[in-house]
């Protein structure tokens, strides 16, 4: 598979219950970068099957154009995770989310499974993506050996809801409650070179609070966010998009290290700041944020 | 394929269908009401009787309540019936594709 693919942009992920037609009918209207199929808590335990035809259906006929295809299957402690698997890969799913995910040795039986599936729908081996969800604390504490399971993984996402319950505790607005989680696994995934997204924001109507955390997600280094409702996407994508100066920031930094590199200048200055090698691939992510967010043009 | 019991998918939400089939004598019957009965009745026909004709019911009676739902969505919830009224795992469209 190619680093393009599980490099691409996610700044936003749209969780979609896949039993209901009128949400993935047009969702690709909303211009999240991925969306999420969900077969498994939106969709009540009766209606497994109907969901699985549903989502079957719409990946074959209903083009999403640019965005990415993620299907959340049913965890590994049920009986469906495996033909939620062979539906989304008959369907063309780019990726499979893994819910509940607490060690290695999960992303590899989902794995399994996904090769299993390639082979039978003459699927690419190797095309369909993965992603784990990390919702307990055996899973924060794993999240390295989670982050370096599998070729096919591009990131982890944090999931708050069961995370909050298992460590006895509740949402609170600075985020307190989830700080060591955000932080221990978005350095597992830094430090495997995979994305990191955060934790769904279930308040729809509380946009400032819904902002700050957005905010706070941008500066402790997350890719992006889950997200629940269309309205969401938006903001994220403005938080996420750098602005002006930062850009032209960004810019005299690339410049300036071709420049100095050159001449054979290792540190140097920069608007006043010290400036060296490990600046570069964070001015580098800056432009191509601004890019992906139409507000830079450049060729940096 | 033969309809074995009295089996409902879908919903009557906006963009989906209601699909109930259940055994007949002999034949197909279509019943359909549709909110874009005008427009689209006819098109909405065709699916259903494709996709039962791909599935091989011969004998059903089959009734339709859609809420303005695509081509898509009518198709899975005429499979999904046709599965929950027959057990038969050959409704499954992705069963199919194994080569």
């Amino acid at each position: 598979m190619s680093r393009d693919v599980k490099k691409r942009l996610r700044r936003t992920m749209l969780f979609l219950n896949a039993q209901r037609p009128s949400l993935m009918k047009d969702a690709y209207v909303y211009a999240p970068d991925s969306v999420i199929f969900d077969l498994e808590d939106a969709v009540a335990e009766n209606q497994k099957d109907a969901a699985r035809f549903s989502l079957y259906n719409n990946l074959r006929s209903i083009d999403y154009g640019e965005v990415e295809r993620i299907v959340r299957v049913n965890g590994l402690d049920t009986p469906h995770w495996v033909e939620d698997i062979r539906a989304s890969v008959a369907g063309g799913a780019d990726g499979i989310r893994i819910p509940k995910c607490e060690r290695a040795r999960d992303v590899r039986r989902i794995e399994e499974a996904i090769e299993s599936a390639e082979r039978a729908f003459s699927r690419k081996p190797g095309s369909t993506l993965i992603m784990a969800a990390i919702e307990s604390p055996r899973g924060v504490l794993n999240a390295l050996e989670i982050c370096e399971s599998s070729e096919r993984l591009f990131g982890v996402a944090l999931s708050g809801g069961d995370f909050r319950a298992a460590m006895q505790t509740k949402y609170y607005p600075s985020g307190v409650e989830m700080a060591a989680a955000r932080g221990n696994v978005l350095i597992a995934a830094r430090a495997s070179g995979v994305q990191c997204f955060d934790t769904v924001f279930t308040n729809i109507d509380d946009i400032e609070g819904f902002k700050s955390e957005v905010i706070m997600n941008r500066e402790m280094g997350f890719d992006g966010k889950s997200v629940v409702n269309p309205r969401q996407i938006a903001i994220v994508h403005e938080i996420f998009t750098p602005g002006e100066r930062e850009i032209r920031e960004a810019e005299r930094v690339v410049t300036a290290l071709s420049e100095n590199a050159n001449d054979g200048v290792g540190v140097f200055l920069v608007d006043g700041k010290m400036v060296d090698i490990a600046f570069l691939a964070g001015a580098r992510r800056t432009l191509a944020l601004a890019r992906a967010g139409g507000v830079y043009k450049g060729d940096l | 394929m033969e309809i074995k019991s009295e089996a409902t998918a879908g919903t009557l939400e906006s963009s989906d269908a209601q699909v109930t089939i259940e055994p007949s004598d002999g034949g197909i019957y279509f019943e359909l009401s549709s909110s874009v009965m005008n427009q689209y009745g006819r098109q909405i026909r065709n699916v259903v009787l494709e996709t039962l004709k791909n599935l091989e019911v011969e004998s059903a009676k089959i009734k339709v309540v859609d809420r303005g739902a695509l081509d898509s969505t009518i198709k899975a919830r005429v499979e999904c019936a046709v599965f929950r009224s027959s057990g038969w795992e050959g409704a499954i469209p992705w069963r199919g594709l194994v080569k």
